[in-house]
């Protein structure tokens, strides 16, 4: 018998965009795709999966539609008794209206965290229960969350549209950036190794759709080459005890090596496309440090420059200096460093402090370097990280 | 559905606009008026007077109070309204986007509560 969750999982999306179109209403799409799974997974063990399960579950789902509309009266968006004979769907035709959905789910009229939660719960399937617990909140926080961004797209009449091509873009970077908080939910290793793995698979699945239904845009496949690459590496981050393991001292032999390629290659193909792009870049710079072998910092440095360009902020200029340091060019990582400084949020910001550390130490400025050390330490608040940074200051005084 | 689109202004910031910025936001003033008269999704709309001739009113059980200016001191003021008849919020949007702000207001945009049904 094969995994009726994952059957289930596959055909969703399609089925439950065709719910929503035929009932006009995401709440009533939602209970008719949950009945009609429920029944599936009744009937599936004793008749076998259907050919085309996505064709039944929307059969199913319109089926107790109907009859919901006949006994309560409201009203669908089609002609009730013409449905009732409709025959079986195309499933094939159902992309545009799966992209609908993602549309409706991703609207920038929703909060990030309605957007995050929406496209995990009515795209990806999860349940209440994992939303909240990928989001450490509790379940009816995270319920309620739901039912407010439920009732915003009611009553906002956040519609269920593809975007015009003048908004396409923008809106699809949302998209994107929806996917992205969702997949940093996961890799920011804060709960059981076992969740954070799953958060981010919910992630990169989400993205391969997306990616599917909109291959000619790169930075879509930027950004799951970026996943790929950042989670190949998820077994070995974190050591058995829970703490994490920096990139240098992780065991390579413990990275997912089809998760590499595949991430490399995406990358390749994407960035053929000539439609440079944030994600592309920071895949690239992924895809570097996953390299066999010396890393190349001096490349990682020029990455990070046109990084700054595409997506100026303190985070990818800081990052830029420690490339530039272990590059051999701290006189560089200083100037840059020195400007970064006024910034907001700078003073509070350890990795900014550790850079400057780092930096200082390359140019023999040891004063400089145990100060900023000693302040990063008081910003990190992990007891491992912080235990490592107070070796390093030790190590700095003799 | 029926939407108001609340126009805020810092009201500090308008009077020192210079002609040309001012011209600039009245021609998106019209272009949102040609826009959603083209689009027969025109409901009315005003341009209120600065807060400056605002009164407060307020009734506690039953206590009149009038106040000079508006109920709430912020830099940015309701300055206007339109209200418009739309499928959906995408096009409320697209009106809101017509709009050459800058860092002088912002508009929000608030659905109107649906009448009740007959019967």
């Amino acid at each position: 018998m094969a995994d009726l969750g994952a059957v289930l999982k596959v055909a969703r999306p399609r089925a439950l965009a065709a719910l929503r179109r035929f009932s006009g209403n995401l709440e009533r799409a939602e209970d008719a795709f949950q009945d009609a799974a429920e029944k599936a997974l009744q009937r599936w063990p004793d008749d076998g999966v259907p050919d085309n399960p996505t064709g039944w579950l929307i059969t199913t789902g319109k089926r107790l539609l109907i009859d919901q509309a006949r006994r309560a009266k409201f009203e669908l968006d089609v002609d009730i008794d013409a449905a009732a004979e409709d025959s079986p769907p195309d499933t094939s035709s159902l992309d545009d209206d799966v992209l609908r959905l993602i549309f409706t789910c991703c609207h920038p009229a929703l909060s990030d965290d309605a957007q995050v939660a929406l496209t995990l719960k009515v795209i990806a399937g999860l349940s209440s229960e994992d939303v909240a617990q990928a989001f450490l909140v509790p379940v009816r926080t995270m319920e309620q969350r739901l039912n407010r961004a439920r009732s915003k797209i009611r009553n906002a009449g956040i519609p269920f549209r593809i975007p015009d091509d003048s908004e396409l873009a923008e809106r699809l970077t949302g998209v994107l950036g929806t996917l992205y908080l969702i997949f940093n939910q996961g890799y920011s290793a804060r709960r059981d190794a076992l969740t954070d793995a799953r958060v981010c698979g919910e992630a990169i699945w989400l993205a391969r759709l997306v990616r599917r239904l909109f291959p000619g845009h790169a930075e879509a496949g930027g950004l799951l080459a970026l996943m790929l690459l950042h989670h190949s590496r998820h077994q070995a981050r974190v050591a058995a005890d829970g703490t994490p393991v920096r990139l240098m001292d992780q065991d390579r032999s413990a990275w997912q090596a089809d998760l590499v390629d595949e991430g490399r290659a995406l990358l390749q193909t994407v960035m053929a496309q000539h439609q440079p792009g944030p994600y592309q870049t920071q895949a690239a710079i992924a895809a570097l440090h996953c390299a066999a072998g010396d890393i190349d910092w001096p490349q990682i440095a020029a990455l990070y420059a046109i990084l700054e360009q595409q997506m100026p902020s303190t985070v990818v200029s800081v990052n830029r200096a420690v490339a530039l340091t272990e590059a051999g060019r701290a006189d560089i990582a200083t100037t840059l460093l020195r400007a970064v400084a006024k910034a907001p949020g700078v003073a509070d910001y350890a990795p900014y402090h550790l850079a400057l550390s780092n930096t200082a130490q390359a140019t023999g400025d040891l004063t400089t370097a145990k100060q900023a050390l000693h302040t990063a330490i008081t910003l990190t608040p992990n007891d491992t990280e912080r235990a490592f940074l107070a070796e390093r200051l030790a190590q700095l005084k003799d | 559905m029926e939407y108001v689109m609340f126009i805020y202004n810092a009201e500090d910031r308008w009077a020192a606009l210079s002609e040309a910025e001012e011209a600039k936001i009245m021609a998106g003033h019209m272009a949102i008026l040609e826009q959603a008269e083209k689009d027969g999704t025109y409901r009315g709309g005003n341009r209120l007077m600065d807060v400056a001739d605002a009164t407060t009113v307020r009734n506690h059980a039953g206590k009149i109070t009038v106040t000079d200016g508006p109920f709430a001191e912020t830099k940015e003021q309701l300055g206007g309204y339109y209200v418009f008849e739309c499928d959906n919020i995408d096009q409320v949007i697209a009106y809101a986007s017509l709009l050459p702000h800058d860092d002088i207001g912002c508009v929000e945009i608030r659905p109107v509560f649906p009448e009740p049904l007959e019967g």
